[in-house]
């Protein structure tokens, strides 16, 4: 079942050396354009062997772009017709070359004219045409499409899956173009579109349209104008459907969808709705199933399903509404899961460790269920393991131990045995004002409600470790009151 | 990290939540100068704590994730022709075949042969062009449903439809599955109707149109950059019909429907 199709989508590079710098350097000018709200991406859709057979494509001036157009009008034979879209769209691979057809006048027209033809193999071109503008980065060239948008909405609900496809990730790719795209298709109608089109069995169409959801769910006014709309009308419901485990489960399709019920969940529009529908138990199941994936096969990109899960886990766990489910939830399993992840992660991916450990302080902070089961099955010595990864980590498992300590004398009694003193003692060393601090709580919370602890710290040299601290200005009070309790509580032992 | 190995047992059992142990709250905890709750965490969708992931979806969106690996075999065929009686269209690959039988074959007027890209275009065409009780209730209400799917809306006319569609909708005023039907009544005054559908209407019944079958027959109309409108028509005096499938005859799934037909037409997808 999780087994990634591979090698529709890929970079144009080479070597692995090659496709690894490639990599970091994206993740850079990924990262900077995030920063400034600006993350946009796209996705180009092209069938290699078409390519190799037609050579390598050319800048294409504004005659040759007219001759193609004429060409494919005029040509007296079909295959010179359709030749000459070809040698158009391989053309308009080239920045150049859209810049130079939209500029060109009547070339759109025309182009659309051959969208909506009665030939087949040229309307098929011609979207492929679209495609190629539609990857622009150009806003000026996603504009320039406005005129097919219409009749790219109309073929969503034929029946060529190809096509439809086709059309779906020219859509998706449009959609973040420009915002102007986004004004026009809302009121065309992709939303009661695309609900149409989420009943097709084909897994490709499927992940096409949770792709070009995606793209729309990302716009900056996607929560007061495009979420509502969304949540009115059944996608979200099928969106669901498409993300329980079973064999029917397709991992790309899901990955596009969980997604999309992230950039809903987080903005917040109406979560207790798709509690309602049962989005919690649905996304728990799948984690489950995604721990068990992950034991089976190596190095799948499981992460990228994972990470929207967790994030949509996280989030709906702080409504409301889940407090009135009771302890519906509370499925042991949810746990021993997230701690597969964890071990995943570590290994893979661990900059994506943070937000499995959001997720478990979520689960831990209310639930004195779920802070039993991770003493009962003995992960809180795999949870100090993450300790030394970052500051970020670190300052998040002391939050998760601190949610089980806080609960009382029975969970601290129970937490007490091991290493932890060592590990707290290690984090006292450390400069991070954050992870010291929450060092402290934890001490605190310790020596309340397990005596021996402070005896331990005192006969551990912990007064001494607590001294680094003791002019830090965020510091200092709770050094201070922790000195006093440890020698108030530690010698009476 | 080392993980118990009971883990993965408990992972493979059933449901099931803990007995939770007694519950048991000193106040002092937490009290100034410390200051920890326990607290569930929101984040909102731009928080940098989302960064990581972001990118990593993203990466993943321009493809930097999947990694060398072969692009899937299309498997090369003789050219062979389409296998709807009368049309005489030739392929090399299936795809193009199937995408020219779902276009041209698939959502087809059995009475006039034209093609449409959906069904709920054929419905609407169907209804309007060749169904008499139509034509009788639309003179007494608004029957014209709009063409976008998911609109509920229903209009005295094609115009007023028309007008609808651009205004509300953004659509086109020379949106190509929209043709009025000729001769019904004059056509209202400043009406945008597509020059290729009233030339070509001009043609009887079988007329050429947007989207339909067409085989060996004269020279398609296409769109030309040209004022007049989308379509330039090339049509030599007559056409020669004599390969059009009887409308008597239906093909799979791609079958053509008459209006007769619509209440027994089950979902194909």
């Amino acid at each position: 079942m999780w087994k990634r199709q591979q090698g529709r989508f890929r970079p144009v590079g080479c070597g692995v050396e090659e496709l690894r710098r490639c990599r970091r350097e994206r993740e850079a000018a990924l990262r900077k354009a995030r920063r400034e709200q600006q993350l946009v991406s796209k996705r180009l859709l092209r069938d290699d062997a078409l390519e190799k057979a037609g050579g390598v494509a050319t800048i294409l001036g504004e005659a040759e772009i007219q001759q193609f157009l004429r060409l494919a009008q005029r040509g007296t034979e079909e295959k010179e017709k359709e030749k000459a879209l070809v040698s158009l769209r391989q053309g308009l691979q080239h920045p150049e070359t859209q810049q130079t057809f939209i500029r060109l006048e009547g070339s759109m027209r025309t182009l659309v004219g051959f969208l909506t033809s009665n030939k087949a193999l040229l309307q098929l071109e011609a979207a492929r045409c679209l495609h190629e503008l539609s990857h622009s980065e150009q806003p000026a060239v996603a504009e320039a499409c406005l005129p097919a948008t219409s009749y790219l909405l109309t073929y969503l609900s034929g029946h060529s899956s190809d096509f439809i496809e086709l059309c779906l990730y020219t859509l998706g790719n449009l959609i973040v173009g420009s915002e102007a795209v986004r004004r026009q298709l809302l009121p065309q109608g992709i939303v009661p579109a695309l609900a149409a089109c989420i009943q097709s069995p084909h897994v490709a169409v499927l992940e096409a349209l949770g792709y070009a959801l995606s793209q729309l769910l990302q716009a900056k006014e996607a929560p007061e104008k495009i979420i509502p709309s969304i949540l009115g009308s059944a996608l979200h419901q099928h969106m669901l459907r498409l993300l329980q485990p079973g064999p029917k489960l397709s991992p790309g399709v899901a990955v596009e969808f969980a997604w999309c019920l992230h950039y809903i969940i987080c903005s917040q529009v109406n979560n207790p709705l798709l509690i309602a529908h049962g989005a919690l138990s649905t996304l728990g199941l799948l984690l489950v199933d995604l721990a068990g994936a992950v034991q089976r096969t190596e190095d799948t990109g499981l992460e990228l399903l994972a990470c929207p899960v967790l994030r949509c886990l996280s989030n709906l766990l702080t409504e409301a509404e889940v407090e009135a489910m009771g302890g519906q939830l509370e499925d042991e399993r949810l746990v021993a899961a997230l701690f597969i992840l964890l071990h995943f992660f570590f290994q893979k991916q661990p900059s994506l460790l943070p937000e499995g450990l959001w997720l478990l302080n979520n689960l831990t902070a209310n639930s004195p269920s779920f802070c039993t089961s991770l003493l009962s099955l003995h992960l809180i010595e795999p949870l100090l393991q993450l300790l030394p990864v970052s500051n970020v980590v670190s300052v998040l498992v002391l939050t998760v131990l601190c949610n089980i300590a806080e609960k009382g004398p029975a969970y601290c009694q129970r937490l007490w045995p091991g290493p932890l003193l060592h590990s707290l003692l290690d984090m006292l060393a450390f400069s991070d004002t954050e992870v010291v601090g929450q060092s402290l709580e934890l001490l605190q919370l310790l020596f309340l409600y397990q005596a021996e602890a402070a005896q331990a710290f005192l006969q551990q040299s912990g007064l001494q470790a607590l001294e680094r601290h003791e002019k830090e200005a965020q510091l200092k009070d709770r050094v201070h009151a922790l000195w006093k309790t440890a020698l108030h509580r530690g010698p009476d032992f | 990290m080392q993980l118990p190995p009971a883990l993965r047992a408990r992972l493979a059992e059933g449901p099931g939540a803990a007995e939770p142990l007694p519950v048991v709250r000193d106040p002092a905890a937490g009290a100034a100068p410390f200051r920890f709750a326990a607290r569930l965490v929101r984040f909102p969708r731009e928080h940098e704590f989302f960064e990581e992931g972001d990118v990593q979806r993203h990466l993943y969106l321009q493809d930097v994730f999947t990694q060398v690996a072969e692009a899937p075999e299309r498997p090369r065929v003789p050219e062979f022709p389409c296998q709807v009686a009368g049309c005489c269209q030739v392929f090399d690959t299936l795809e193009g075949y199937e995408h020219h039988y779902h276009t041209l074959h698939g959502n087809v007027c059995s009475i006039c042969k034209r093609a449409f890209p959906s069904g709920h275009l054929l419905d609407s065409h169907l209804l309007e062009w060749h169904d008499a009780f139509f034509q009788i209730l639309a003179e007494r209400q608004d029957m014209y449903r709009c063409l976008v799917e998911g609109c509920e809306e229903k209009f005295r006319s094609s115009h007023a439809r028309k007008e609808h569609m651009v205004r509300s909708h953004l659509y086109p005023a020379d949106f190509r599955f929209d043709k009025p039907r000729k001769n019904r009544g004059p056509a209202p005054p400043g009406a945008v109707v597509p020059v290729s559908a009233k030339a070509l209407g001009g043609h009887g019944e079988q007329s050429e149109d947007a989207m339909e079958v067409s085989c060996n027959g004269p020279v398609v109309s296409l769109p030309a950059p040209a004022e007049e409108g989308w379509v330039t028509p090339e049509l030599p005096g007559r056409r020669a019909y004599s390969h059009r499938v009887p409308a008597t005859i239906c093909f799979g799934q791609g079958a053509s429907r008459g209006f007769q037909s619509t209440k027994k037409r089950g979902k194909h997808h």
